[in-house]
């Protein structure tokens, strides 16, 4: 409860400090120090210290699956200000409202990880969808951003029609919006909550950019400015998968069995789709799109999965995933050329910048002692201790195999091609934070232990 | 103490490494490096072999049942030893070499041992498949970044083979996990692991085609040659000495024992893929104009031997294996040495535009007739001891249905390698001098230093082999008795 009224309030404050500021660096520290306080009355919860008393009459649960992975939320966001907050400035005029539509999203995603109702669910995806949209255009004079933003407002205006439609079959068929009630009783599945149940699972991946649902991902994330682009690929898409994973955990878990394999041929989908397309890609900022599918593909595996270790894996996926993506955005946004060829060279002219790269690159295709080996261990070990869909592990396992082609290219270009000088404004501060970033992931990608004990002592 | 001595000497002195920005006090420090982790190689094989001083087990993921175990038993001592003694052999026989930012090479070598030393010490699953793909990085780096023109594609395509039969590993590895009794990684417990036959049998496939790609084994062969070509030969070097090893280390200590049915199984099948790939690696090296490839392709049919010898599972052939990994380690060192040093000086790999260098630089004809001899298994010479245990072992296997056949044409593939190695050395060492080869002149010190060394070893091991048998002895008994066709005494 404390994050998402403070997140609510700080988006109104950040609103109206560009009024009263005009400094950029004001709103900036503003910004950082929401996003501190933020962190802090998350973990405060944690320990118990409710800041407001609210009879939330069952509708959310504020629960350390939630808390803990609204923690990792607020986190990845206090990294990405601290390392794109001044990129952000170069957008438009209106930095203060950016600032402010992010902290709307964070409270749409503090609803989306401890809803306990369905409305609270719609709720959550709805605070979390309509800023993004606004987000998405806010290059006004880019017609690509335009077509970006409308292309994105139709398209999740129809998703959100589809959501509301599956949950109000469901509330015919069980007569409750609330999970406990509708995980209660039979597992038989009757026509109008099958319908209910697929109308949601289609709907969520749409928001997850699962495939068949995912034309719009590689438009919006091209079209918006690249550090919005970085926002929406990580934060947000984290906070969709818990949705995602709670609704059909909560709701739907003893019907397990008859949607595993419907859910599976979806997980194929993306993992194919988004590995295949991304290596005909030309310019990096797509392939990052198409790679954010396929990286959505490995994480639907927890939903595959639907057991302990599944649940667990994926906190520790969106971990890993996020800072990863954020970092190789963060690289990104500084050049130039956002084609493969203009990463040419930059081992040469900005060591510091092409080694953390590097790390961020191998963590994303999975290389052992990197966060997202452990990630990946953590879904492909879920998947197989299931037992029934080894099919899947066997394809998920060969599509990883793909995706290091298009990660390593970019490795590729950096280390072992030569290429022009670049100007690029970066600062000793930015390289140190993304040196400290990189530590970090090698860290729990050597020492997952303590990340590990904080998730067992959660579940 | 000894095989964490091992791994964090090489690991730490290469993260290190990085930092020296002198091309000649980079080249020093991985030089002290690699001594220092062969003085204590040796010393694991004398003064130290108590329990504790060969075992250490520290905490590292209790809660999924992995721990950071590693052992030196009798083939990791053996192994150890072998990565240990290649890479000061290496670094000193290209002392003159100098490379673009040599500080990131000799950093990315010593990390790459380091991988290898893991490899061959863990004894946990996990840990296992840790250093497997951290031996890769490094290698694929130095490849891509210090190789030939066509290095970047061909790097790739090794990266993504090797990558590839990895992750099937990686399957593999975790259903093993979640039947084993304790839902461990340890080694002992992928040992008990029970596992219903008709499992057992694909499981064996996702495994083996790791360790096959890695040796490697026809059909998935077709990366190696490549590679070997383009790659710098200082690397090429740890890749054919020591790191194709660890497809076979693979399959004897993490297939074999853990899956003995399907190894019994399956054992024909990868036989026939074993000689299939020995007699058309062998007709093919015939063909080759390039020294490299011609190495590389003598290297393939080496490798299909010793994974035959594995899979006809007796005891004979599986000493053979075990003392033949070494050998042709130091074999395959020496002839690429020689292959380097003709390279640096003439700048071609042609055979056809080489000869008489016999008559210019007779200290390295000599040499280099010794290491090609030991290629070619001629008696004294320590891959005859090798090759005569895996011949015996082949022939005389009661667990292959077609142990003659096997051994009859992997027979015929050893008169193929003599033809080319003769054929080979004829070309190149002797005949008339060219325009190119007449100013030629003998090898070094560091060099005659090296392949003297490397000559000794092959004469000593060829004459008295004693004490590399008995060392591996004790560890092909247990790994036989896992698979149940001995018991110890």
């Amino acid at each position: 409860m404390n994050a998402i009224i403070i997140s609510a309030i700080w988006g109104v404050v950040m609103m109206f400090s560009g009024v009263f500021s005009k400094s950029n660096a004001v709103v900036r520290i503003m910004a950082l120090t929401g996003i501190a306080l933020l962190l802090f009355v998350n973990v405060l919860e944690w320990n118990g210290v409710q800041l407001f008393h609210v009879n939330v009459r069952n509708m959310l649960s504020f629960d350390s699956f939630g808390l803990f992975f609204n923690t990792i939320a607020f986190g990845s966001t206090a990294l990405y200000f601290l390392l794109s907050g001044r990129d952000m400035e170069k957008v438009g005029l209106h930095v203060a409202e950016y600032y402010a539509l992010i902290f709307f999203i964070l409270c749409g995603i503090s609803i989306a990880s401890s809803f306990n109702t369905l409305l609270m669910l719609f709720l959550g995806i709805e605070i979390i969808s309509i800023p993004l949209y606004i987000i998405t255009g806010t290059d006004k004079r880019n017609l690509k951003s335009n077509e970006a933003s409308l292309k994105y407002f139709l398209m999740g205006a129809f998703s959100t029609g589809l959501m509301l439609m599956g949950i109000t079959l469901i509330y015919g068929a069980k007569g409750s919006f609330n999970m406990d009630d509708i995980s209660l009783g039979t597992y038989a599945m009757t026509p109008m909550l099958g319908a209910g149940l697929l109308l949601l699972l289609f709907s969520m991946a749409f928001k997850v950019s699962a495939a068949p649902f995912h034309f719009w991902t590689p438009d919006v994330y091209d079209g918006a400015p690249t550090v919005f682009t970085s926002f929406m690929a990580t934060i947000v898409k984290a906070g969709a998968f818990i949705a995602f994973l709670r609704l059909f955990e909560g709701s739907f878990e003893g019907m397990h069995p008859q949607w595993q394999t419907l859910v599976a041929i979806i997980t194929a989908a993306t993992l194919f789709i988004g590995n295949i397309t991304a290596v005909f890609q030309q310019s990096v900022k797509r392939m990052l799109a198409y790679s954010s599918i396929a990286q959505a593909g490995f994480m639907m595996l927890a939903l595959v999965a639907m057991n302990g270790m599944a649940k667990e894996g994926l906190v520790y996926y969106t971990l890993a995933y996020s800072l990863a993506t954020i970092g190789v955005f963060a690289i990104l946004i500084k050049m130039k050329d956002y084609t493969f060829e203009g990463f040419n060279g930059l081992a040469k002219h900005q060591p510091v910048l092409a080694a953390t790269n590097t790390i961020f690159l191998l963590s994303l295709a999975g290389i052992p002692a990197t966060a997202g080996f452990m990630a990946k261990f953590y879904m492909l070990s879920a998947a197989v201790s299931n037992g029934h869909v080894m099919w899947l592990v066997i394809l998920g396992v060969l599509c990883a195999a793909i995706s290091v082609y298009y990660y390593f290219r970019v490795i590729q270009a950096m280390y072992f091609k030569d290429g022009d000088t670049q100007q690029m404004d970066t600062t000793p501060g930015f390289k140190g934070l993304l040196v400290l970033m990189a530590a970090f992931v090698v860290l729990i990608g050597i020492f997952p232990q303590w990340i590990i004990d904080k998730l067992y002592n959660i579940f | 103490m000894i095989p964490v001595l091992l791994i964090v000497i090489p690991l730490l002195s290469g993260l290190a490494a990085f930092f020296i920005k002198q091309e000649k006090s980079a080249k020093s420090w991985a030089l002290f490096s690699v001594m220092v982790t062969l003085v204590v190689s040796i010393l694991g094989l004398t003064v130290m072999k108590s329990n504790s001083d060969l075992h250490a087990n520290a905490e590292w993921l209790p809660m999924l049942g992995s721990s950071f175990a590693v052992g030196l038993d009798g083939m990791g001592q053996l192994l150890g030893l072998l990565t240990a003694v290649a890479f000061p052999m290496i670094f000193i026989a290209t002392w003159n070499n100098s490379y673009r930012n040599a500080h990131n090479f000799y950093a990315l070598m010593l990390l790459s041992q380091a991988g290898l030393m893991g490899v061959f010490l863990a004894y946990d699953a996990l840990l296992f498949y840790f250093f497997w793909e951290l031996a890769l990085i490094p290698a694929y780096f130095l490849c891509s970044q210090w190789g030939g023109e066509r290095r970047i594609p061909v790097t790739f395509k090794f990266f993504i083979y090797t990558f590839i039969g990895s992750l099937l590993m990686l399957i593999g590895i975790i259903y093993v996990y979640f039947h084993t009794p304790g839902q461990s990684f340890a080694m002992e417990e992928f040992y008990k692991a029970q596992i219903a036959p008709r499992d057992q049998d694909w499981l064996f496939w996702l495994f083996f085609i790791a360790f096959a790609i890695k040796m490697p084994i026809f059909p998935f062969h077709t990366w190696q040659p490549d590679t070997y070509e383009q790659s710098p030969t200082a690397t090429t070097m740890v890749l054919s000495g020591v790191m194709v090893k660890m497809g076979l280390f693979g399959v004897i200590r993490w297939l074999a024992p853990v899956l003995p049915m399907a190894t019994w199984a399956q054992g024909d099948t990868v036989g026939l893929l074993c000689v299939i790939g020995m007699i058309y690696a062998s007709l093919i090296a015939m063909q080759q104009d390039d020294l490299k490839r011609l190495v590389a392709y003598s290297s393939i049919a080496h490798m299909g031997l010793m994974c035959l010898a594995i899979f006809v599972s007796s005891d004979k052939s599986m000493q053979g294996v075990m003392i033949q990994m070494f050998n042709h380690g130091i074999n395959i060192i020496g002839l690429w040495i020689v292959v380097e040093l003709i390279e640096r000086q003439l700048h071609t790999r042609k055979i056809s535009e080489l000869g008489g260098l016999a008559q210019k630089a007779p200290g390295l004809a000599i040499l280099l007739v010794i290491v090609a001899l030991a290629n070619v298994a001629l008696p004294l010479t320590n891959a005859f001891i090798g090759e005569f245990l895996l011949f015996t072992g082949i022939f005389t296997s009661t667990v292959s249905k077609h142990s003659y056949v096997f051994a009859a044409v992997a027979g015929v593939s050893i008169i193929l390698s003599a033809v080319y190695t003769l054929n080979m050395i004829q070309r190149v060492f002797y005949g008339n001098t060219n325009n190119l080869t007449a100013g030629v002149r003998d090898i070094r010190f560091n060099e005659k230093l090296v392949l003297g060394i490397l000559v000794i070893a092959i004469l000593v091991v060829g004459v008295y082999p004693r004490p590399l048998l008995e060392l591996t002895q004790g560890t092909v008994d247990a790994i036989l008795s896992k698979m149940l066709i001995k018991h110890p005494l």
